[in-house]
């Protein structure tokens, strides 16, 4: 049997856990506006075009909020608590959900894209302190 | 498009509480027939005239078992779920159908056994409430990491701290040591706060509300129908809603926080503005939630609402009485709070508040959040 990417039946985001099997940060980019977008979408949210495709983020990202969680998460997250959740703002200008490695990774803090690998499943991104 | 002058004034004419806390004997449909049956007779109605009804959060087609369950056949349902602000939100739309004549007799019900089923477990919720795919992976507990983020954010652009996001929980407590159905009762301070397990930081566990049963039934009607209530009609002058975001990444500021289209269309409905308003009702599923109120609704500037509640401004002598039931924190929250501020409000709007009455009161203000800080719905309540 083949080994699954990713759990969820959505085509229209299969090419961002592909690429992050292989260890790249994908982003959409609309071909007519130019902006940038995260989540995957069908359409460009801000000119409405579906000139919509994907480019490589930098990985580069400032954070935007964090939370520490101090419960212990569910069997399928599998997180050691305490972990830091956060929301990080990529130098492209979307912003998305992830972990830090780093609980010093304050607010307002560069960090860059790392990969968590998973147990069946594409790794996801997550961020840390800025290495080079 | 703002709704102004429809025809037809709408007032709440029946409230009650079901069974709160810790429910043993009751089933969620018993505990609504008791609300509804308590709330109908205190409008002067009975089940036989219910025509509308409005419920959430109670099962696959909500609307049609619970309408089974009470004998009702309603000519219009609406289970729209906007989470907890769903039943602050009912508020506008059985407004709008009671003004079309699409009903005559609107009841919205809520009750919950979250507690005694022990079926609040957060990171489980979390499974199936956000997307699977890109927020789920990193374990955010819904809805207090949330809100976790939005207080690190408040605190990071605003310097609010944590001692004045513990004074929304010491004021809520403070109210709720007036009212004998409030779950927490005894004196609460900020230390008691802050030295509370951290929960997801730089909310401690008091920071967060209760999880406890609970539920309520309101019934509105139009004018002449209204008279027929033993207590006085309470009217709803304005009400707005809004659902902004379900990711919390895709929330691009504090200040575009769902809760500020809601509140402006509320008083912008009802013509009044903040300095009319003598009770407000806030949702206070966290500490940060009721800042976040204060800064949307406007009775603060963005920044100041921590400032504000730790000057005493909430309390039963402050200057905009709040959370006047306890709230959330310390009086009742089965999963969906809204129609539980509603049917505070409209106890002291009646003067019917016992210990914990605001003196005078005649023009309160319900703001409910729902989801994921997803949704708002403000209402202005006016008595007479």
């Amino acid at each position: 049997m083949v080994e699954s990417v990713f759990d969820w039946d959505d085509p229209t985001t299969a090419y961002f856990w592909e690429a992050a099997r292989r260890g790249q940060l994908v982003i959409q980019r609309c071909g007519a506006c130019r902006q940038y977008q995260f989540y995957p979408r069908l359409f460009c949210l801000a000119c409405d075009s579906d000139d919509i495709g994907w480019v490589a983020a930098s990985g580069r990202a400032t954070v935007y909020s964090q939370t520490t969680v101090h419960l212990r998460s569910s069997p399928e997250v599998d997180l050691d608590s305490p972990y830091v959740v956060a929301v990080v703002e990529l130098e492209e200008g979307p912003r998305l959900l992830t972990n830090l490695t780093e609980k010093d990774c304050l607010i307002g803090s560069s960090v860059q894209v790392g990969w968590r690998p998973r147990r069946g499943q594409a790794p996801v991104p997550v961020f840390g302190p800025v290495t080079s | 498009m703002l709704m102004t002058g429809l025809a037809g004034e709408v007032f709440i004419s029946g409230v009650a509480e079901a069974p709160l806390g810790e429910v043993r004997d009751h089933s969620e449909l018993s505990m609504i027939a008791l609300a509804a049956r308590e709330a109908l007779a205190d409008a002067g109605l009975t089940l036989a005239d219910v025509d509308g009804l409005f419920v959430n959060y109670l099962g696959e087609a909500g609307t049609v078992q619970v309408g089974e369950y009470l004998g009702i056949q309603p000519t219009y349902s609406d289970s729209s779920d906007l989470g907890g602000a769903a039943f602050v939100a009912f508020l506008g739309h059985a407004s709008a159908a009671l003004q079309t004549a699409r009903c005559t007799v609107a009841l919205v019900v809520y009750a919950s056994r979250q507690r005694t089923r022990a079926s609040r477990t957060l990171n489980h919720w979390n499974m199936k409430a956000t997307s699977p795919q890109f927020e789920q992976p990193y374990g955010l507990p819904a809805p207090i990491g949330q809100f976790g983020l939005l207080a690190a954010r408040h605190i990071y652009e605003f310097g609010t701290t944590p001692e004045q996001l513990a004074s929304v929980a010491v004021t809520a407590r403070q109210w709720a040591g007036m009212n004998p159905k409030a779950w927490q009762r005894d004196p609460l301070t900020i230390d008691d706060v802050l030295e509370s397990r951290m929960i997801c930081d730089p909310l401690h566990r008091l920071d967060c509300c209760l999880i406890t049963d609970g539920g309520g039934a309101v019934v509105l009607t139009t004018g002449d129908r209204a008279r027929d209530a033993d207590n006085t009609p309470i009217r709803v002058a304005g009400t707005g809603e809004s659902a902004r975001q379900w990711h919390i990444a895709q929330l691009p500021s504090l200040a575009a926080s769902p809760g500020v289209a809601a509140a402006r269309s509320a008083l912008q409905m009802a013509n009044v503005v903040h300095r009319d308003i003598d009770i407000f009702e806030p949702y206070d599923a966290s500490t940060i939630s009721v800042l976040l109120a204060l800064e949307d609704v406007g009775f603060c500037a963005r920044g100041e609402a921590g400032a504000f509640v730790q000057a005493g401004s909430l309390t039963p002598t402050g200057t905009l009485p709040s959370i006047t039931s306890g709230g959330g924190l310390s009086y009742c929250h089965p999963g969906a709070l809204g129609i539980l501020l509603v049917i505070e409000a409209v106890r002291q709007l009646r003067g019917q508040a016992g210990l914990r009455q605001v003196p005078g009161a005649t023009v309160g203000l319900v703001h409910g959040i729902g989801g994921l800080f997803s949704t708002a719905a403000t209402a202005v309540l006016v008595r007479g």
